[in-house]
């Protein structure tokens, strides 16, 4: 059983190991700079499909399979499916799955899909409910811009502050065997809203929440950032990043190794991104891309994994409410427990 | 000369509207309307016809001029047709460039896609 | 209120120090170059028309119907967003930003079929505008009206 250290951070005792990771980018992602690290880059966001939420579907797909294949998988030995997107209803990820016969729960935590998904995943291969689970998380820049924004042809500017939305996807399987990187700890967000309304400027919303959901678990840990190899916050790109340095220092925190996957993702320079990457697909390709292999290098062997979310619908936004958010942390170790 | 004035309001038009969009955090959609609704007011007060007369083009071409064309039709229609005009005027006078739009809107929606950005 | 008052008065604090500088003046001097370069070649074609013969009426029509075509013909090979990136509203203003706004919207809901895509999306950018304008103009039709009749 989870040993419960606070009213959000668990602490597991069984082994939960993360056994193999895929990740899916677009062109885009793909000349930023961690490009070289993906395991497949998809020709362009519409891969000859007749709209680009198919487009989504097949990433998924193709993603499920990949990570499949890596662990040498059959789609009946994997107990379930835990994902999710950006598009209403969960098109993509429940379109996407349709196909396997997988038992399947679909999870909605807008950019924060991830971890919400690692940890549903490790809570339930810990009570003994899975044994092989695979945690997957997607958004598609085409996609998301005509749900969230605008057309793709209006030519209208974005202000510094906006972020892309990454296309890409990633997927791990957690396993109650293996020889990991383990989940070790989790902790669960809180929704937090500071009465930010405007829908251009998400990092700033959500680093409230990724201050909140980090502050509680080095509390119930009695950690600090030196306790870790690196602390990755989601996708609250260069400002939202700024902002939870300048909160924790604030709080006489020293950090340090402090790192954003929206930050990552892009070259800011020479990419028209404004303040860098957002998105569930985001912090999903960069952790099974970048971070993974840091660990499968030895480079890496503790990690607090903070992917934030910001939880507003074009319906909230334009009944004038503000944009409540979330994080949720996940520690992944390369020791068990 | 008269070039370099249309060059010069146009510009000018343009530029009100990047700050009012910048300073703001406006989107397009909202700009449009604003600038639509301030040309039918300034046309109304016949402030409008004088930036019309410095600029031609300049003035007609944003959409402000559109709402000059909207109020300059109505107020037209009302002369010849009275209460009929108020109904009519605006948009027999804009219907050009309405339906040019729609036209166009759709047959590039049969030819085109609208693709990723980079 | 459950949330932490200290959090929130630092978060403050932090958000106040990240905000990043829109750039007024390259902004401006952009909009400036594309929205006045907009209305000068709407001159230069309008004076033709007039050199032409035709009457003033008529060629401002023509104009408006070409500038139309050449926003819907840019927006519908790709080149028209790319435009207004760097122009801003250089670019949305002038009547070819409007022709823009109802392309862009016909192309991307193309993949919603012909009734429920294109032909109800396409004013989603630019219905109100129809809007806004044709009832404010109304009102103004219908003043300038009862004034008429107070004053005859």
């Amino acid at each position: 059983m989870a040993q419960k250290l606070e009213r959000q951070t668990y602490k597991f005792h069984n082994t939960i190991s993360i056994n193999a990771e895929y990740a899916i980018v677009g062109r885009e992602e793909e000349e930023g700079p961690l490009g070289s690290l993906f395991d497949e880059v998809i020709c362009d966001d519409n891969c000859s499909a007749k709209s680009y939420e198919l487009s989504e579907i097949d990433l998924i797909k193709k993603c499920l399979l990949g990570v499949m294949s890596k662990a040498d998988f059959e789609p009946n030995q994997v107990d379930m499916v835990i994902g999710g997107d950006l598009l209403d209803q969960l098109t993509a990820t429940t379109f996407g799955v349709k196909d396997y016969g997988f038992p399947y729960w679909g999870i909605y935590g807008a950019c924060s899909t991830f971890s919400l998904g690692l940890q549903i995943g490790a809570v339930s291969i810990e009570a003994g409910c899975a044994d092989n689970v695979i945690v997957s998380a997607s958004s598609h820049f085409s996609t998301s811009e005509r749900q969230y924004r605008t057309p793709l042809e209006l030519g209208s500017q974005s202000p510094p502050t906006a972020q892309r939305t990454v296309t890409g996807v990633g997927s791990v399987i957690l396993s109650g065997r293996g020889n990991g990187p383990y989940v070790t700890y989790i902790t669960k967000g809180k929704v937090i809203d500071f009465d930010q309304n405007d829908p251009f400027d998400m990092g700033t919303a959500m680093a409230p929440a990724a201050f909140d959901t980090i502050y509680n678990h080095f509390k119930a840990t009695n950690t600090s950032f030196e306790d870790y190899d690196a602390v990755f916050t989601g996708d609250l790109a260069s400002i939202g990043h700024d902002i939870v340095t300048r909160m924790f220092e604030e709080k006489k925190f020293k950090v340090r190794n402090y790192f954003d996957c929206g930050s990552l993702m892009y070259d800011r320079e020479n990419q028209y991104v404004n303040a860098g990457g957002s998105g569930a697909g985001c912090c999903a390709s960069v952790f099974c891309s970048y971070i993974m292999k840091m660990f499968r290098n030895k480079e890496l062997s503790k990690v607090l994994f903070v992917p934030t979310g910001a939880l507003l619908s074009p319906t909230s936004q334009q009944q004038g409410q503000t944009i409540p958010s979330i994080a949720h942390a996940v520690v992944i170790n390369s020791k068990r427990g | 000369m008269d070039y370099l004035l249309t060059f010069i309001v146009g510009g000018i038009i343009c530029v009100i509207a990047q700050i009012i969009m910048d300073s703001r955090k406006l989107v397009s959609g909202e700009i449009l309307v604003i600038y639509i609704t301030a040309g039918v007011i300034l046309s109304a007060l016949g402030i409008y016809e004088y930036v019309v007369q410095i600029g031609g083009c300049g003035a007609t071409v944003p959409l402000t001029g559109f709402g000059y064309s909207l109020v300059k039709g109505t107020i037209r229609a009302v002369n010849e047709f009275g209460l009929i005009g108020v109904f009519t005027g605006g948009l027999t006078a804009t219907s050009a460039g309405i339906c040019a739009a729609i036209v166009f809107g759709y047959l590039m929606s049969l030819i085109g896609k609208a693709k990723t950005k980079y | 209120m459950t949330q932490n008052i200290d959090d929130r008065k630092s978060f403050e604090r932090a958000k106040k120090n990240t905000r990043p500088k829109t750039n007024y003046i390259k902004n401006s001097v952009m909009a400036f170059g594309v929205g006045g370069s907009i209305c000068l070649i709407a001159q230069l074609v309008t004076n033709m028309f007039l050199s032409w013969g035709l009457s003033e009426s008529e060629a401002s029509i023509l104009v408006t119907v070409i500038l139309v075509f050449l926003g819907s013909f840019f927006t519908g090979i790709g080149v028209y967003d790319k435009l207004g990136k760097f122009a801003g509203a250089g670019s949305i203003v002038p009547i070819t930003g409007f022709a823009n706004s109802i392309v862009s919207s016909a192309m991307e809901f193309k993949a919603e079929g012909p009734v429920f895509g294109v032909g109800a999306k396409m004013f989603s950018v630019a219905g109100p505008v129809i809007v806004y304008g044709v009832v404010s103009s109304w009102i103004v039709g219908l003043v300038y009206y009862l004034y008429l009749l107070i004053a005859r």
